[in-house]
């Protein structure tokens, strides 16, 4: 525990310093980067030990606030999200110093780093706090420390637009969670989270918290109809940050479901299949929407919010197996929905730092105007091809080790299943295919145009691979990516000590070894398939031994001179499957066809704007803000009017008081 | 751990090595008897690999490695997919519980590196072909786990080997979920009414027009592993449909399996003769309705 305090005030230590340091941006980045990397190392100690030998670690204190206490633990499922946190933030920052550096040397960044500081350390401590007090303290300057670092780029209007997109999302979150917090603690006496678990809740008491968890936990991590501030903020904050804000920020909404959910005794039928129901929803329009996006950076989002669908449809199969009373589908489910919950961390922060790389090179996110980046930058093009067969969930990588998981997870449920939860696990099962199906369009799209094929169009710069610090991380995570893939068995005994906390009072006794079982087959298959590639590579090479290959164009049925122009773009790759969810995307076309026999100068443009934010949000605020207008007439810009305000409230209040 | 490793085994992915690309030979010859021709030899594809693999390659000067590894890839993922499949009635070399995602996400690895690929060329016809597979086959794969997670239910099996193992009983579900297959089959193959393999339009295409730009060796290995691909789901159909094996000496067994892998073929070869291919816009609606047929047959067992 000792060591993971140091390493919160190491945080804030060095986040203060990099903040002192204005006039010399070098050293600000490197106190900072330092900061973040020595503070993740002492942090990790304690959380992989706690994952090791399951013993939890606490500290109390007493603190002045009302209703606060200094409690903090480090519990196996605090430590299972801590680890990834750690480990993304180190990276991230070290990148960021690589990053900045190589946008503007000279620019101030002093506030950056501060902001990155307090975010780091407000992130563990909302996974270490046990009191809701001392929690929402910690939730509340993430949000607004990751609002500074969106903003970061405040003098452009999209910038600010997206900042204040986020804000409204993320207070609108806080406001479900402060009742849950109180609807909990009246009926536990206690603001203590181990207290809260003895909390004797009445069946509707249970569905208010629990929606109302849902609600405000859903919208920081990204759940369909809640995610619409995420395509906004990822894509204008600085890249570095949108990899710690997508890898691991949004999961801290997948703690707090995971943790309220857990200290009730055993949560209602309905949460599993709401879970599944949210995550199929979250996951299938997640990834259409990302297919039909053409800024890199836009597309990743929306990308997470698919991957967000994925863990919920896990979390939900554990859920219906507690309910099953099947200890074998709640351990592969809650197993398949944490691991992805690192999985997606490691990949995801791999992509927004891959996606960050080539914006440091090429000044543009627009894929279209993008293409054969690999030959020009091998490494940011690797470890981005790693990336994409990883979040595409395909073997030999970690996706698929999570994705595994899950079906396993599904198919082990549905021997046995009822009707209902039948249909509830073959939905999680087809919506996985089609998830996995689609990722695997969007992802050949976003790797295929970008890093294949010749440049759409000239860059003023040359384009230059970046430089070590940001080569490095986006390597890091790409060796992790395999590790884990590679390494499955070992990923779900980690996971074993989390899943425990969330199966109740399910007899788990051997199941986790059954568990196990196939997935070290699946390595060793996965093994195989990476020997079988080498093998393959070998009899190809001894087949063209002494055998001079031609180079030449690329055959274009008879047309002699393609040109780059003509090659497949973002948008005309994925057109057949936008067209044909037309209904669900309502992607905007603007097209000028090219007039006449000797045709020049067409044009067309395709924008597909969120659904949730056009059909939900806009109206539901619009509305809103109509219905409230009459009471601006309170408002009148006139300091008398205001102390009058002041005087009357405090009259009413002391009248009531003293009645 | 269902089913422990035998040696015969072996002999499954020894068969699939050495007939996989008869069935193409099969079909063609099927095809060339309804049209009143006498068609090329059975073995024509054996004697295509053998010439390939002597050949050199040519390659763009646009592509990068990903081109040279395509072909690399999608032949390492079929041949592993051999080591989950089982034969008539022997489990195959691995087999575990939930095996069949793996070997279903094997064929997704093959189809990113082709798509890949084929964008490696930076050809507008190899876009389009990679553009409208994606899109196929992300509508195939729901229909072939929920056609999978029925058998898995019927059987109360887990594993690809020990849910074929077990004899089929006809009900109205498995027609449904054999519907579903053949049509996931005829898809992922790149069979009409999908896809045309002899259109000589490249604007039609959709499998052939992604490795229109290899050549030699590699050109080998993606005819080769698009047979075995084959094979390996035209195994599973067989393997649904076949009756009760397990009491049968296993030269029977093989017999009956061969002879429906070559029977399956032949239907592929009617089913060409036939009927066209579809329009591109209908496609999906019979890749949808294979995954509602799936999904029917599997909330019928329920009950």
């Amino acid at each position: 525990m000792s060591l993971l305090l140091a390493a919160l005030a190491l945080l804030l230590a060095s986040g203060i310093a990099a903040a002192a340091l204005r006039r010399r941006p070098g050293t600000s980045s490197a106190v900072a980067a330092i900061g973040t990397v020595a503070a993740a190392v002492l942090g990790l100690i304690p959380s992989v030990r706690v994952l090791v030998d399951g013993a939890a670690v606490q500290a109390h204190a007493a603190w002045q606030m009302p209703f606060g206490s200094l409690a903090v633990a480090v519990d196996p499922l605090t430590a299972w999200f801590l680890a990834p946190i750690l480990l993304l933030s180190a990276l991230s920052a070290v990148y960021g110093a690589g990053y900045f550096r190589a946008h503007d040397p000279h620019a101030s960044t002093s506030m950056a780093w501060f902001w990155f500081q307090i975010l780091v350390a407000s992130m563990v401590m909302v996974c270490i706090a046990r009191n809701a007090v001392l929690f929402l303290l910690a939730w509340e300057t993430m949000a607004l420390s990751s609002f500074f670092l969106v903003a970061h780029d405040k003098h452009k209007p999209e910038v600010r637009r997206a900042a204040w997109t986020y804000m409204v999302a993320t207070y609108l979150g806080t406001a479900c969670l402060l009742p849950m917090f109180l609807l909990l603690g009246r009926a536990s006496g206690s603001l203590d989270f181990p207290g809260l678990s003895g909390a004797h809740l009445s069946p509707g008491m249970t569905t208010a918290v629990l929606v109302l968890a849902l609600i405000g936990f859903g919208a920081k991590a990204g759940v369909m109809p809640a995610h619409v501030w995420l395509p906004e903020a990822h894509p204008v904050a600085p890249s570095h940050v949108s990899a710690l804000m997508s890898g691991v920020m949004i999961k801290t909404g997948i703690y707090g479901l995971v943790r309220v959910a857990g200290l009730l005794n055993a949560p209602p039928v309905w949460w599993g299949v709401a879970l599944v129901f949210l995550g199929i929803v979250s996951g299938v329009l997640g990834v259409l929407f990302a297919l039909a996006q053409h800024d890199l950076k836009r597309l990743l989002a929306y990308h997470s919010v698919e991957n967000i669908g994925i863990i919920l449809l896990g979390l939900g199969v554990g859920w219906v197996g507690v309910s099953l009373n099947n200890p074998a589908v709640a351990a592969l489910g809650f197993a398949g929905g944490l691991l992805h919950v690192l999985n997606h961390a490691l990949f995801k922060g791999l992509l927004f730092l891959g996606a960050g790389s080539v914006l440091t090179a090429t000044h543009t996110s627009e894929i279209d105007h993008l293409g054969g980046l690999l030959r020009k930058m091998p490494v940011t093009g690797v470890t981005f091809l790693i990336g994409a067969v990883a979040i595409c969930g395909l073997p030999p990588l970690n996706g698929f080790v999570s994705e595994f998981v899950i079906y396993a997870g599904s198919f082990t449920g549905a021997l046995t299943a009822q009707v209902w939860s039948g249909v509830v696990l073959a939905g999680v099962v087809a919506a996985l295919a089609l998830i996995g199906g689609l990722a695997v369009a969007c992802f050949t799209k976003a790797f295929g145009v970008v890093f294949l094929g010749e440049p759409r169009a000239s860059h003023a710069a040359p384009v230059r691979e970046s430089g070590r610090l940001m080569t490095v991380p986006m390597a890091v995570l790409a060796v992790c990516c395999t590790a884990v893939g590679l390494a499955g068995p070992a990923a779900l005994v980690a996971v074993t000590r989390p899943v425990a906390l969330l199966t109740g009072r399910l007899d788990m006794h051997g199941v986790f070894a059954h568990a196990v079982a196939p997935l070290v087959k699946v390595s060793a298959l996965s093994l195989t398939l990476v020997v079988v590639v080498a093998l393959v590579a070998v009899v190809r090479w001894r087949l063209l031994a002494g055998r001079a290959p031609a180079a030449g164009p690329t055959w274009d049925c008879g047309f002699s001179r393609p040109t780059a122009r003509m090659q497949y773009t973002a948008s005309s790759f994925a057109q057949p499957i936008t067209d044909l969810f037309a209904k669900i995307l309502h992607t905007r076309k603007v097209l000028v066809a090219p007039p006449g026999y000797f045709p020049s100068g067409g044009r067309i443009e395709t924008e597909t704007p969120d659904f949730g934010r056009e059909r939900i949000f806009d109206p539901l605020f619009s509305a809103a803000s109509r219905a409230l207008h009459p009471l601006l007439r309170i408002q009148q810009g006139h300091a008398q009017m205001y102390i009058l305000y002041v005087i009357i409230a405090l009259v009413v209040m002391l009248v009531w008081k003293v009645r | 751990m269902e089913g422990a490793m035998k040696p015969d085994s072996i002999i499954n992915i020894a068969l699939a090595l050495a007939l996989a690309p008869l069935l193409q030979g099969v079909i063609s010859r099927v095809k060339a008897v309804f049209a009143g021709r006498i068609g090329q030899p059975l073995l024509q594809l054996y004697f295509d690999l053998a010439r390939l693999s002597r050949k050199s390659a040519v390659y763009s000067t646009t592509t990068t490695w990903i081109f040279r590894a395509g072909p690399i890839v999608s032949l390492a993922c079929t041949l592993s997919a051999l080591l989950v499949m089982p034969f008539a009635g022997i489990p195959s070399v691995m087999s575990f519980p939930a095996d069949l995602i793996l070997l279903v996400y094997l064929f997704g690895l093959m189809r990113f590196f082709t798509v890949a690929a084929a964008l490696d060329t930076g050809s507008a016809f190899e876009g389009m072909g990679a553009s409208r597979e994606v899109l196929f086959s992300a509508l195939a794969e729901p229909a072939l786990l929920l056609s999978l997670l029925y058998v898995s239910r019927t059987t109360g099996r887990l594993s690809l080997s020990g849910m074929l193992a077990q004899a089929s009983v006809v009900t109205p579900g498995l027609i449904l979920v054999l519907a579903a297959l053949a049509i996931v089959y005829l898809c992922e193959n790149a069979r009409i009414p999908f896809d045309d393999p002899n259109t000589h339009l490249e604007l039609t295409m959709i499998h052939e027009v992604m490795v229109l730009d290899h050549s030699g060796p590699d050109l080998a290995f993606i005819l080769y592993a698009a047979s075995l691909k084959m094979w390996v789901l035209g195994a599973i159909i067989v393997g649904m449909s076949a009756p009760a094996i397990a009491g049968l000496p296993w030269w029977l067994g093989y017999l009956l399996y061969l002879a429906g892998m070559l029977v399956l073929a032949a239907l592929v070869g009617v089913v060409e003769s036939g009927m066209a291919r579809l329009r591109l816009v209908r496609v999906p609606q019979l890749l949808v309705a294979a995954c509602t047929m799936a999904g029917l047959a599997f909330v019928l067992v329920l009950r």
